[in-house]
């Protein structure tokens, strides 16, 4: 049983690529094997900076012969039906067979495919591999045409069974597979030849390279913990780093430093920023202090110095950085204790979009609304201002500029500089929060104003423009920003109407869009008109009223698109809530049922009512209730249909004749009043168990009664006394939506 | 492996290593271009020449301006007046790597002390429609190069490919030569008559410059400028092929291309007196941009492009 190697050696890989470019070349290759009826034990790929690795154990020495028949078109057909059989086969027209079959005499071609020796199959299988290679980004090189993630320098591809190699015979470009590889790009560049999978990796082992990355990784990291115990130090933990750099070295080397001492004043994340994004180091911390005091970085190699050269070079290149942030950071201190005016006075001057205005046009526009958002979510809107207002002047400091994953952390630090209080230096950090589904969410108030404010402007904003996102481009990641509002208004439990604060942003936008003078004054009243009525529509009117009905063009327009630009942002919010929901378990049609119900803008209610719905669906009681709100919902349907009315009057006690009819009216009059008063009082739960008492006289309604009577008034007394039950259970949630 | 030559003495010596390096390698050693640019790349021997199938070797050093990296003269690393050595193989030679690694040794490098390693960085240049695939080469964890694989230059698919190389010449200097601060470093012998440090030549000017680059250039000029060299490439592209003076056929790449070449210096001054907004800024690369890729199309209409005689 052969087994069979396969190295394709590179120039350098990028690391991010190589863990899946292994398991591509595993699967394309085992896939393209098995495709040729070749069988395997066991495969294994492996991935170093400049090698991917393959190795496949207890191949067949060939593929089974195997004996194909296929039938094709009648012998009398048409030559046409025939010539095409012919192509398809390869066959000429003696080759096929002709058989009776109950529908006359047919043609049968019988394909032998014969057994193909593995070295011919593995060949066809690894160009075909190579030439359609899935790179994220591949290139040519020189004059030649192949693709590869960087330029392809050997292809080693050897078929070993017990003593034998054998090299399978390829050529790709130019490229001839044989039996060798070279070692590690310094330490042992000479070309070896080698005849097994365990014989390559035992030889590159002693030519410097450690084939497998969970190795390498495994041994940076025991080499760094034990570096840094030696120092009194820990390690920060951080896989992503620690895999990429598994991906940049063959042979592990870790060499320790400490920081100087001039530099420890940075705040820990600028040490760690700096550290990791510039030079990929690893962090070490004082387990006492928490203080971030040394570095771990990965050589790529063992020299005669011990890595004294290296470890000097490296911490040379680290003082030249921090010297860099700590330039940066003192003087971004000098203009944050200067009180950060400067800072917001160049924000007026950067564009945020060239649509929506400046940043800081923005931030006026954020700290509006932070100071509106205030009282719902119970912070001062003083605070809520003023947070909203420096939240963002980090941006243009020169630590945030140099590395904007900083920004919050910085604001943070800056604020507390500028002798503004905890929560509001706090809310620069907090207010970016939630990033992402996983993330945690704010819960001081002021941080949630601001958290809040931040992302229905940007909402607001690019609805007004139109820049929605569409199926996989959302470049403003505004899906993230309508989960965050889900996720901050859920988790605080915060009662609010977004539907006025989201037109009220709107306008906001239109205002800074366009208006000037008088114009401006009228949208700037009709701010004020929402904030009092709280709809725009009659926001509107109150306005027009005023103006009696002289209202400029523009403004006009601005009226006829806002409520249809609110809703669309709206119906996106509840879109988002329902995927939200979803991963939480909760239908989407249950979802759907309490959308349709009204204060559906108020998101904590709209969860509450959904949560208690899902939860009556399930019981027994539900059902049943569900089954006889539909069956008086269709006749009532049906009857409206027919007759072209609707049905809402409610039914009149007086002309009930049955039993169960007349009972049906007591408990329906009875149980409105307690679901009426249990909606009111938002207790959705309370409300279905009364709706759910109703269950019995519906049943024994539709048992003993016939609707459709031949009295037109019996029949129209019964039809009204369906629509009190369609409207009662209509008024907790719209149970016509529910699928099923 | 031949033996690491003697150390270098200055930042000058380090410059003739490489020259004679890449000259011994078959380079033909062009001078700096005489306009401002933003990196070597801009070299119309880079830029233009990475396009058509002619063969082409070069390495230069190409002084380059970054407006907004000025720092006074201050900073140990920062200059927004600085040189670049560039190389540029078409096709890229099969042993790349290795030549280039055999430049560092000349410079005095020595390879069993130091880890080289190759970063992934993939090279795009948004104002000259141009991506290349490569890395940023690491020593002792300092970037040293850039070393690229073009792929695309002015919109055009590049082949054969030219491989590209670019040493930050103080940098790489200061690294070899042990110095922590640029203007420490010694430009010629350390033992000459008049030994000049890097900061003896330059640290005025870093710190005129940086004045003028960030608070007194006049930018309403500037913007003129910027006008006026972006209508006088189209002009010049718009020209017929046949010239009415000489009747040949004329194809006016290279100055049309120094046009691009200037519009893309004033946008950097303009970025660096701070007029330029982060949208506005991706409108103008996109101006540039279109130039450069004029220019591009005009070139492979040359000789030199290989287009049609």
């Amino acid at each position: 049983m052969p087994d069979l190697l396969i190295e394709l050696l590179s120039e350098e890989i990028p690391a991010r690529m190589q863990t899946r470019a292994a398991d591509d070349l595993k699967r394309l290759v085992v896939e393209g094997l098995a495709g040729a009826g070749l069988s395997h034990a066991a495969a294994a790929a492996f991935a170093s900076p400049r090698r991917l690795v393959l190795s496949v154990e207890g191949l067949p020495a060939e593929s089974p012969a195997t004996r194909e028949e296929r039938k094709g078109p009648r012998a009398d057909a048409p030559d046409r039906a025939i010539q095409g059989f012919l192509r398809a086969t390869g066959l000429t027209r003696d080759q096929l067979e002709t058989r009776e079959t109950a529908r006359g005499p047919v043609l049968f071609a019988v394909i032998e495919h014969p057994a193909r020796p593995v070295a011919e199959i593995v060949a066809a299988v690894l160009e075909a591999a190579i030439r359609g290679f899935p790179w994220p980004k591949s290139m040519r090189w020189g004059a030649g045409r192949l693709k590869w993630v960087r330029p392809l320098q050997s292809i080693l591809c050897i078929l070993s069974d017990g003593e034998d190699a054998q090299v399978v015979p390829l050529e790709i470009d130019g490229i001839c597979a044989g039996d060798t590889t070279r070692g590690h790009r310094f330490m042992a560049p000479d070309s070896f030849s080698v005849t097994s999978f365990d014989d390559y990796r035992a030889r590159l082992k002693r030519a410097h390279v450690l084939l497998d990355s969970a190795e390498r990784a495994d041994h940076i990291w025991h080499e760094a913990t034990a570096s840094a115990f030696a120092r009194g130090l820990e390690i920060v933990e951080d896989r992503g780093l620690l895999a990429e750099v598994a991906g940049l070295v063959e042979w592990p080397v870790v060499l320790t430093g400490e920081i100087g001492a001039e530099f420890l004043e940075l705040p820990g994340e600028v040490l760690r920023t700096s550290m990791r994004e510039h030079q990929k180091f690893f962090s070490l911390r004082n387990p006492q202090t928490g203080q971030i005091e040394g570095f771990a970085t990965v050589a790529d190699r063992e020299t005669g110095d011990g890595g004294a050269a290296i470890l000097a070079g490296n911490a040379r290149v680290l003082a030249a950085r921090l010297a860099d942030a700590r330039f940066f950071w003192e003087n971004d201190l000098r203009v944050a204790r200067a009180g950060l005016g400067s800072w917001l006075d160049s924000l007026d001057r950067v564009t945020f979009h060239r649509r929506l205005g400046s940043q800081g046009a923005r931030i006026a526009r954020i700290e509006a609304l932070a100071r509106e958002l205030a009282g719902p979510v119970g912070a001062a809107p003083e605070a809520a201002g003023q947070a909203a207002r420096f939240a963002k002047a980090d941006l243009a400091s020169e630590m945030v500029y140099e590395f904007p994953e900083l920004q919050g952390v910085m604001g943070r630090y800056y604020l507390a500089e500028a002798g503004l209080p905890p929560e509001i230096a706090r809310a620069a950090e907090e207010h970016y929060a939630p990033l992402g589904p996983s993330d945690s969410v704010p819960e001081a108030p002021v941080s949630v104003a601001v958290a809040l404010a931040d992302k229905l402007d940007t909402l607001a904003g690019f609805w007004t423009i139109g820049e929605k996102p569409t199926g996989s481009k959302d470049p403003f990641a505004l899906r993230r920003a309508a989960l965050g509002v889900i996720r901050l208004l859920l988790e605080n439990r915060i009662r609010m109407k977004l539907a006025p604060l989201v037109e009220r942003q709107i306008l906001r936008h239109e205002i800074a869009g366009r208006g000037e003078g008088e114009e401006r004054a009228l949208l700037e009243d009709l701010l004020g008109e929402i904030a009092r009525h709280g709809v725009f529509g009659i926001a509107w009117k109150a306005l027009k009223e005023r103006c009696r009905g002289s209202l400029p063009q523009h403004l006009e327009e601005v009226s006829e698109r806002l409520p249809e630009t609110a809703a669309d942002l709206l119906g996106f919010f509840h879109d988002r809530l329902k995927v939200h929901l979803r991963a939480g378990g909760i239908r989407h049609d249950v979802i759907d049922a309490c959308i349709a119900m009204p204060g559906n803008d108020d998101l904590p209610l709209l969860v509450r009512r959904a949560e208690a719905l899902q939860d009556f669906l399930g019981t027994e009681d539900g059902e049943n209730l569900l089954r006889g709100f539909r069956r008086a919902n269709n006749i009532l349907e049906q009857a409206e249909r027919k007759d072209g009315v609707e049905y809402s009057f409610g039914g009149d006690i007086g002309f009930a004749e049955a039993e169960e009819e007349r009972a049906l009216f007591q408990a329906l009059s009875e149980a409105g009043e307690r679901i009426r008063q249990a909606v009111a009082d938002e207790e959705f739960a309370t409300a279905m168990v009364a709706l759910a008492a109703l269950r019995t006289p519906i049943d024994a309604f539709f048992e003993a009664v016939q609707v459709n009577a031949d009295s037109p008034i019996l029949r129209r007394n019964r039809l009204n006394l369906l629509s009190d039950i369609r409207s009662l259970c209509l008024s907790v949630a719209d149970l016509r939506r529910i699928e099923g | 492996m031949p033996k690491t030559p003697a150390p270098p003495r200055s930042f000058q010596e380090i410059i003739q290593r490489l020259q004679s390096y890449w000259s011994m390698r078959g380079c033909a050693v062009l001078q700096p271009y005489d306009m401002e640019v933003g990196a070597g790349t801009f070299h119309p021997a880079t830029t233009l020449r990475a396009l058509g199938p002619r063969p082409w070797a070069v390495a230069y050093v190409q002084p380059c301006r970054r407006p907004t990296d000025g720092r006074y003269g201050e900073n140990p690393n920062r200059l927004q007046h600085y040189y670049q050595f560039q190389v540029l193989l078409k096709p890229s030679p099969p042993d790349f790597q290795e030549q280039y690694l055999g430049s560092l040794e000349a410079i005095g490098i020595d390879m069993s002390l130091h880890d080289i390693r190759f970063v992934e960085d993939d090279w795009e240049s948004p104002t000259l429609g141009a991506w290349g695939l490569g890395w940023e080469v690491w020593c002792d964890g300092m970037e040293i190069s850039q070393f690229t694989y073009f792929q695309q230059v002015g919109g055009h698919d590049c082949h054969p490919v030219s491989g590209e190389l670019t040493y930050g010449l103080e940098r790489l200097a200061m690294y070899v030569l042990g110095i922590d601060h640029v203007m420490d470093m010694p430009f010629n012998d350390p033992d000459a008559p008049t030994p000049l440090k890097y900061g003896d030549i330059f640290r005025q000017t870093e710190e005129e410059y940086s004045r003028w680059n960030f608070d007194v250039a006049d930018t309403a000029m500037l913007l003129r400028h910027f006008e006026d060299a972006e209508a006088e490439c189209r002009r010049i592209l718009e020209q017929p092929a046949q010239d009415p003076k000489t009747g040949r056929r004329i194809v006016m790449a290279h100055p049309a291309y120094d046009q691009c070449i200037r519009a893309s210096h004033i946008f950097n001054l303009l970025d660096a007196r701070g007029v330029i907004s982060v949208t506005e800024r991706q409108a103008y690369i996109g101006r540039v941009r279109a130039l450069a890729k004029a220019c591009a199309d005009a070139f492979l209409e040359t000789e030199a492009g290989g287009g049609a005689l």
